[in-house]
Formats: C-alpha cells, structure tokens, sequence
C-alpha cells in the first residue's frame, strides 16, 4: 500500500512555483519525513506551462506523481489546474488562483479560453478551493507573492504547526521580502 | 547532516568531500547546477569554459597535474566533447578525473534524445548511474576513487529526474587527498601512434579489471523478493519498480552502467521464474543479457520513446494503475515562449516581415520558431546556424544571400560559432551572420561567458569584443543595432542582405530577467483608440491578449518595452507613469 501524500504544483513558467515547492520540502523534511521534489528547469520555464511534484511519506520511491495519485494539486493559475485534472486522486483536493493567463493559442485566437472550469471540475468530483491569489498577494504589497499566499491556503490542510511552516518560509525566502511573504501567507491562509 | 538537495547540488556535494580542486563545464539543461553550486565552495576553482570539449580538456589538464578535475555537461554536450574523451580512455589520468553527462529522456530542453551510456562502451570508460540525490552524492566520490584506482576518466550519468529532484542525503567532511606531484611521462601522455598502440592494451585490461569489479560491487545490488518476478534496472527505472512492487519483485539495481558484471546477472536471472530490463531510452541492459546468453523481456514491452513512471511500469507489467478524470474540453496547449520584453522579439518579427530563411541555433531564441513569429528554417546543434547558412548559400548563391540569415546567441557564437564564420570569411558566401547578443547564456538560467566580463561568481574578467572579434575574423561590415527598434533593425537587415559580401549584425539588448536589468512602467491600452487591428499582436507578446473587441495588457507581466507601440497605427499604446 501506498502511504506516500502527493502536492503537485503546478502553473506558468515565472509565477515563482519553484519557491513554493522548495519551502514545501524544507517544512516536510523538518517534519521528519522522507520526502522527494521533482521539477523541471530550462526551456519550459520560458512561460509554458510547469509542474513540479512534492512527495512525502514514511519512504518516498519513484521523484514524480502519475494519473490519479495526487491528493493536492495547487494551481497558480485556473487553466493549469484543469490541465492537470487527471492526475488527482479521485478523492484529491485542487487549490487554485482564479487568475487567468491566456497561453499562446488563444492569444493568437487559434483558440478559446475555456469557460466555467471550476464548475466542470467539481462535476467531475473535484473537492476544489478557489481563491484570487494574486489580489490577495497585491494586498500583501506585491503581484509576485501568490506562491506563498498559496501556500498559506494549502497549510489549512495539514495537521503541521504555524511555528514549522514560518521556519521553512524563513529559509527561503530573502530577508528583506520577510514581512510581504508572512503577510501573503496569513492572507491566503484566512 | 540531513538535507534535501537537488541531484545536481549533490553531485557537487560528493565533488567536494572528494577534495576536488578543479571544475570546468559548460551549462547545459539537466546539468547546468551541478557547476553552479561547486561554484559556492571556495575550495574548488571552477569556471564556465566556452564548450564542452574545453571543459574536458581543462579537466585532463588539471588532472595531468595531479589533482581532482572536473566537467558537467549535458548529453548532446558529450558529442562536442568526445574527442577528448575518446582519447582521455587512453591516457588515463593521475589526479581523480569525473565527467558528468545529464540525459534528458522527454526532452524537456533538449534537441534530441540520445543514451548516453553508449559513449561509456565506445570509449572504454566505466560509467556510474545514481538514482537519487543520496546516490548522486556517494557516487560521485566513489567515481573519484575508481577513476584513480583504475587510471581512468569515469563518467558519471545523470538523468532530468535524478538531476532535477530532490531527495535527502547525508552530508560529511571534505577530504583531499594527498597531492600527486606532476611527472612527466611521454609513453602515456602523448599518444602518438606508437605510445597509443601501447595504451591500448592497458585499456582492454583494464575493462576486464572493471568487469571484475562490477561483479562484486555494492552499487550493483540485488534486493530479492517474491522471485516470480526479476527485474533488472538503473536509474530512476528503479524507483518506478520499487514504487510498483517493493518486495513483490526482485530487483538487480546497476548502479555500475558501464562495464556490467556478467556472473552477477546470471546469478540473478537463474533465481527469478521471469527476467525483466527496465531501462529508459534504449535497450543496452537488454543487450548485454542477451550477449551473455540470457533469455530477457525489455523493448518488447516498454517504450524507446521518452520518460517512464509509475503508472507506465504497473501497466506493462500487469498491474493495476491509478487513473484520474478528465475534461471534456480541449484545454490549449502553454507552450514555452519569448518573455515579455524579450530583446529577441522584435529582431524576430523583423526577419519575419522581410520573408527570411532563418538558420537558427541552440538558445532562447529558438523559441522564434514558434507562432506567430515562425521566423527559423531549421535548427540542428550548437553552432550550425552560421556553417549551415554558408552550406545553403553556396547552394543556392544570390537567391539564397539576399534572403537568409544565420541567428545565433551570443554564448552559443563562442561556443562552437566562430569556426563557422572563419569558414564564411574564408570561403567567402555572402552571408549574413545575426549575433543576438542579450549579454548572458539565457536558456540555462543566466551563466556568464566570454562576452559578459564576468566570471562563474561574478567578478570581473576578460571580455571577448564581439565586433573586433568579427572584424580580426576577416568580417568587414559589422554593425550594432537594438531589436527594440524596429525601423533601424529593418533599415540595416536590408542593407547587409544587399551587400555582397559576408556581414555580422550584432543585435545587442541584455536579457530582460538579468537583474541589472529596471523593467520600464507597464503600458495599457487606451481601448478608445485601439481599433482592433490586432497588428501589435503579430509579435507573440504573452502580456497582450484580445478581450471585447480591443487588445489588453497585462500590467503583471508588461515590463514596457515598446515594441508593440511601434507596430501600433493608432497609438493605441500608453504610458502609465
């Protein structure tokens, strides 16, 4: 049996995903558990589409997670999410920004933005919490801290202390982006 | 300590407790980090060398010397380097010598992909294969040792996945060895053909010597379980099995790809009922069980083609799999694209409105192949742009000149681009040679190089001056212009494409993302003016997008480039500050 819990993260190449699983592995090894990230850099950084896999448990074998094994898929933006749909578990969570960033087809107008995605995902019995990530981190006083104001949502999931989380966010993040981070945090955590 | 490291992190971990003294690479995706965080111990000289081949050389160089050397690349980077490793088999080394080569199964950033651990039985050099972060630590120093025990280079496979995971490894102290003095040894260090004819014997011995060492090596493991099943397997394939069978298989895990034990497989195969290879890429565990005589599945059951994972292994194998739920709706593609501000843009769209034949390169601006910019032709290796563009000129003479540019960056001009264009100013095609000079090697992250002045850690160094380099070349009409402006990139294109003789344009803007570049305040649309032309949208900006009838930017991601203001008839495009 499988007792290995799997976060994909998941979103546009430059929203910062790769901060957000670095403190995810930080929080996770202090926890005490075996733990594995997967991701990948280069070309595909270049605003396509990324993913990176964050995986924990008593011993962690294979780095990635495959079709119909994550328990949590965060979103940094909507149709990401929708992309990655059928690697959730069927009883899988999906944490996504409502924030839409059109790809290049549909900027080009080879193709549409698809509509009602949240509603078409839960259809399909998708536990999903959908939140505007990216005014919450303006408000935190910057666009670029949507990583950690989704992390703050993800952390209301965990059985993991506050305390542990602002240890692994303190070693990630530069000092003088601290307080913005912290603030992103509790907002998304709310 | 426990940590969790990125396999490449690791392996420069492992290269540091080996007491390593000397690290020449050039980047390459998976393999870029490894060099980079060498590049944070101050115990290790490391550089970024112009290519692969140098890098190489610097290593046997420093190791000729006597101490612990060097190189990472990427796979296609090993093709660039294997001359020297070819031979390195032959000289042997005195200090450690450790080469690292980064497959990329998938291609996530890659051209092509090639198993690499074919160079390993072509050039007689034993080659190891970690499968995680932990591995990639321990191995690394353990091919240090071997590379000194059996007087050879060793080389040291990686993967995305292993090199782009982290996983948890123990770290301990750095240990350098006692110092070797250099000697001078001509029978083994200048292979002539009479000193060559010599070290080839010491080279098939010393094959034998290693498959002898496989058969006993700990990195070579067998985990027996339910024996119904065997598989044998490296790499990341062996976390896939585990994944899907933990004891209900047994497994033989290589870590040794090169050379392979023989008695220790046969061992193994005559325990299990069925014998399965798990390998990515192709099948060269297979083939070597079956030029030992062994029965064995493989390539009848799993793909040549691309990564594998979990869910591909229980399927093949006859397991149930986890399966997820999908829309209905065709969701678009996000392909990789040119960043906002991308200085690379606006000399695209210029070659692109004068219906160029581009020869593109290796690099960011490959990505000007894609929509709506579809400016490039074809793009082969690192380097071909410029001796691909004289071969199709010469071809085609004047209906090939005055329509045809090579684009090359300005890391991947010194890597392997300026043979190219001493054969153009040798040879004489009148060609036209665009150097994107964005002042970085880009699509790797942000490595310095010849042209940048600055160093692996960022200190100041020697520059390279790509317009007197031209011109010493024997290029005599080399121009500068900024792709942020359309109408000189268009007026001097033109020109050199008429002039009939070889020209270099330098396109020369810094990278949009390098820190040292201030993004300039986001435009906006003024949508009384914007008529819905679309005109500005023929550049491929992902930060303009077309909602309502009217072109929209996004302020998140508009660093204000003005590009697309210049392609606006009804200034459309506004100021925010």
């Amino acid at each position: 049996m499988n007792k290995t819990t799997n976060i994909m993260i998941v979103g546009v190449g430059g929203q910062g995903t790769l901060l957000a699983s670095k403190t995810l592995g930080k929080l996770l090894l202090s926890e005490g558990y075996d733990v594995k990230v997967s991701e990948v850099h280069g070309m595909s950084q270049r605003g396509g589409s990324v993913v990176t896999y964050v995986r924990f448990g008593e011993k962690v074998y294979s780095p990635i997670i495959d079709k119909g094994e994550a328990d949590y898929i965060v979103s940094f933006e909507k149709l990401e999410a929708a992309r990655w749909l059928e690697y959730l578990r069927p009883d899988g969570r999906i944490i996504t920004n409502l924030h839409e960033t059109d790809p290049m087809p549909v900027i080009t107008g080879a193709m549409e933005y698809p509509q009602q995605l949240i509603e078409k995902m839960e259809a399909l019995g998708a536990e999903i919490d959908a939140i505007d990530a990216l005014a919450l981190a303006e408000e935190a006083g910057s666009s670029k801290a949507v990583n950690l104001v989704l992390m703050g949502r993800l952390s209301k999931y965990f059985d993991i202390s506050e305390d542990a989380w602002m240890k692994a966010i303190e070693a990630c993040v530069p000092p003088k982006f601290l307080e913005l981070n912290k603030k992103a945090f509790a907002l998304g955590k709310k | 300590m426990k940590e969790l490291m990125l396999g490449n992190a690791a392996v420069a971990r492992g290269l540091y407790e080996a007491g390593c003294e000397v690290v020449s690479s050039y980047p390459g995706t998976p393999s870029t980090e490894i060099t980079e965080e060498c590049a944070k111990f101050d115990e290790i000289y490391c550089e970024w060398a112009p290519n692969e081949k140098v890098a190489v050389e610097v290593a046997f160089g420093a190791s000729l010397a006597g101490k612990r050397s060097f190189a990472a690349m990427k796979h296609v980077g090993l093709n660039v380097a294997a001359d020297p490793l070819f031979t390195l088999s032959y000289t042997g080394v005195t200090g450690g010598c450790v080469i690292a080569v980064a497959d990329d199964p998938a291609m996530h950033s890659s051209q092509n992909e090639q198993d690499s651990r074919h160079y390993a039985r072509a050039s007689k050099i034993p080659m190891l294969e970690p499968s995680d972060s932990a591995e990639a630590l321990q191995f690394t120093k353990l091919a240090m040792e071997l590379s000194e025990k059996y007087d050879t280079p060793v080389l040291l496979k990686m993967c995305t996945r292993v090199a782009h995971s982290q996983s948890v490894v123990e770290t301990s102290e750095r240990v350098v060895p006692e110092a070797k003095t250099y000697e001078k040894n001509i029978q083994k260090y200048v292979m002539l053909p009479g000193n060559a004819k010599k070290r080839h014997p010491v080279v098939e011995q010393r094959t034998l010597d290693l498959i002898e060492y496989a058969e006993t090596a700990d990195i070579n493991r067998v985990e027996m379980g339910d024996t119904s099943l065997g598989i044998i397997t490296s790499s990341t394939s062996y976390q896939y099995a585990k994944e899907v069978f933990g004891d209900k298989a047994s497994i033989l895990k290589l870590g040794m790809a090169w050379p392979m034990p023989v008695q220790k497989i046969k061992d193994f195969a005559a325990k299990v009922d069925r014998l399965v290879v798990i390998e990515e890429l192709d099948p060269f565990i297979e083939e070597h069980c079956r030029a030992i005589g062994l029965e064995v599945e493989g390539k009848n059951i799993f793909p040549m083609i691309g990564e594998f994972s979990q869910n591909m292994v229980a399927e093949k194998l006859g397991q149930t799999a986890a399966e997820g739920k999908k829309l209905d709706d065709e969701i678009p593609l996000r392909p990789p694209v040119m960043c906002p501000g991308c200085p690379h843009r606006g000399l695209f769209y210029t070659l692109k409105k004068n219906s160029c034949n581009v020869m593109g390169d290796i690099g960011c601006y490959t990505l000007g192949a894609v929509a709506p910019l579809n400016s490039m032709d074809a793009t082969l290796c690192m380097g071909a742009s410029i001796s691909g563009l004289h071969g199709f000129n010469k071809a085609l003479g004047e209906a090939g000149e005055k329509k045809s540019v090579a684009v090359i960056g300005d890391s991947t001009f010194m890597h392997s681009g300026m043979t190219g264009l001493a054969n153009i100013a040798y040879n004489q095609s009148n060609s036209t040679v665009i150097i994107l000079d964005n002042s970085i090697t880009g699509m790797t992250g942000h490595q310095q190089n010849p042209t940048t002045g600055y160093n692996i850690k960022g200190e100041p160094t020697g520059k390279i001056d790509l317009e007197a380099l031209c011109k010493a070349m024997g290029i005599g009409r080399v121009t500068v212009v900024d792709p942020y402006n359309l109408k000189e990139c268009n007026k001097v294109l033109k020109e050199e494409l008429a002039a009939d003789e070889p020209s270099v344009i330098i396109s020369r803007r810094p990278c949009v993302l390098l820190k040292s570049v201030k993004p300039q305040p986001p435009l906006r649309i003024n949508p009384s003016k914007c008529s819905g032309c679309k005109s500005c949208m023929r550049i491929g900006c992902p930060s303009i997008s077309f909602k309502n009838g009217v072109c929209v930017v996004d302020h998140t991601t508009c660093v204000g480039c003005g590009v697309c203001q210049q392609l606006c008839g009804h200034k459309a495009f506004e100021e925010t500050v």
